[in-house]
């Protein structure tokens, strides 16, 4: 009788002890969770979502004088990316159109270029140097940041229904109205080879622009 | 011609109107985190340059607000107000609020050796043709890279463009003079010019090896020089030989 009920309580207790240390281990689990859930706590700093303002967009316009074929208005869009506070590339896309030569205006009716060859377009890749960087102040209350920069570089010109290899260099002054807005002024040299007028001869175009540059 | 022209019109177009959503563009939300000045001090300086004077310092303990950044040059307020650019080199040494380092990204030759991904353009010799590039390559192993090339070749009588893929090899990846040598295949097309009389387009496969070095400016700057050997395989009974001699900029990320 004894060993019976002995048998019982042995039995009842194998089931129920597996249930009860899981009961038990339950509560065990939910206090480890919090740990976990702290981690998103910690204000880690993201340095490549802080907003950085090196790349400068923008559009200028302008006179280009294309030699022998006279002073014209100029337009063009320009694309820079600053490497170091010193370098920066840049990339520019410009328009123009060709005039007449003093020997179409004397000669009356004789036309050397179609319409079409008279539309002139160039881009050019540059390295930027920034020579002579500084503060620029108007009157007594406001000081600018500026500068002023060297470039030279190189790119292709449609001149005359054809493409040129073209060589650039120049200087121009960055003004900063703000960290994001400058003006900008300048003054660049394209230098290309043509024998449009008999024998080749390399022909000297300067530019004189002024425009506004987004940077971002 | 005309489809080189109507390209370039349409992205002088699209480049207006970038310009002009940019302007119109609200500015959202920025990230402007704080950090805890670890130093003794740190100099603002009321530009973002090594010349611009310095007008203030933050001391130790103050947390300053990094407001943007321009190339090396941080811009930040402190809790007094004041707005100043501090270098990376000083901005280093900040730490977030829980007292951690931050990795502020001082760029140098380490990280050139190290570099992934660059792009650049260049200018040279090509047969007697002048050639304008533009190049982009990504590094698969520290030693060996891809590279894609897109030129265009202005000579004295034909235009044209040349693109080409290469395998790049860079032994030395860290020196600061890192030679390279590279084999790859591409196309070239050719187009005679207005003033020469009738001459066909034509397009042919060209295959080349290069060798070459990049030179560590500083930052992420490099200075190019190459030379590429191509073959280019016409439909005539011989194929033509080209040298091609460039040298030029790029930029690693």
């Amino acid at each position: 009788m004894d060993s019976r009920i002995q048998r019982f309580f042995i039995v009842a207790l194998a089931t129920l002890l597996p249930a009860s240390i899981a009961v038990a281990a339950q509560p065990k689990d939910l206090e480890l969770e919090p740990l976990v859930v702290r981690e998103p706590d910690r204000r880690e700093i993201e340095v490549d979502e802080i907003d950085s303002e090196n790349f400068e967009v923008g559009a200028y316009g302008g006179i280009l004088n294309v030699q022998d074929f006279g002073s014209n208005p100029v337009y063009g869009v320009r694309a820079a990316y600053h490497i170091t506070e010193d370098f920066f590339l840049e990339g520019l896309y410009g328009r123009s159109e060709l005039g007449e030569t003093s020997f179409e205006q004397l000669s009356g009716n004789v036309q050397l270029l179609t319409d079409d060859e008279r539309q002139f377009s160039y881009y050019n890749l540059s390295v930027g140097y920034n020579v002579l960087p500084g503060e620029a102040f108007i009157g007594r209350k406001y000081a600018f940041r500026g500068g002023l920069y060297l470039v030279a570089g190189a790119g292709s010109s449609d001149f005359a229904g054809d493409e040129r290899f073209t060589v650039s260099g120049g200087f121009g002054y960055r003004l900063a109205a703000t960290d994001w807005l400058s003006l900008r002024v300048d003054v660049r040299d394209y230098v290309f080879k043509s024998d449009l007028l008999g024998s080749e001869e390399t022909l000297h175009n300067l530019e004189f622009t002024g425009g506004l540059t987004l940077f971002f | 011609m005309i489809g080189r022209k109507w390209m370039t019109a349409t992205l002088f177009r699209s480049m207006l109107i970038l310009a002009a959503v940019l302007i119109c563009a609200p500015a959202d939300a920025k990230y402007q985190p704080e950090v805890v000045v670890s130093d003794p001090y740190i100099d603002l300086h009321t530009g973002p340059g090594r010349g611009f004077p310095i007008f203030y310092v933050a001391a130790q303990g103050d947390r300053i607000t990094i407001l943007k950044e321009q190339t090396e040059w941080y811009k930040v307020r402190t809790p007094r107000g004041k707005e100043g650019w501090v270098n990376v080199s000083q901005m280093a040494s900040t730490l977030d609020l829980d007292g951690g380092p931050i990795d502020f990204p001082n760029y140098g030759v380490d990280d050139f050796g190290k570099r992934r991904w660059t792009f650049g353009f260049g200018a040279g010799d090509f047969g007697g043709a002048r050639i304008l590039s533009a190049i982009g390559s990504f590094a698969l192993t520290p030693n060996i890279s891809t590279e894609l090339v897109a030129s265009q070749l202005l000579g004295d009588y034909s235009d044209g463009y040349l693109g080409t893929a290469s395998i790049v090899m860079s032994p030395f990846p860290e020196w600061r003079v890192s030679p390279f040598f590279e084999i790859g295949s591409g196309i070239v097309h050719l187009e005679p010019q207005t003033t020469i009389v009738q001459s066909l387009d034509r397009t042919d496969e060209v295959v080349h090896a290069g060798v070459g070095a990049d030179i560590y400016i500083s930052k992420r700057f490099i200075f190019r020089v190459q030379y590429r050997h191509h073959t280019v395989l016409t439909s005539r009974d011989d194929n033509e030989e080209i040298e091609e001699w460039t040298a030029g900029f790029s930029v690693f990320l």
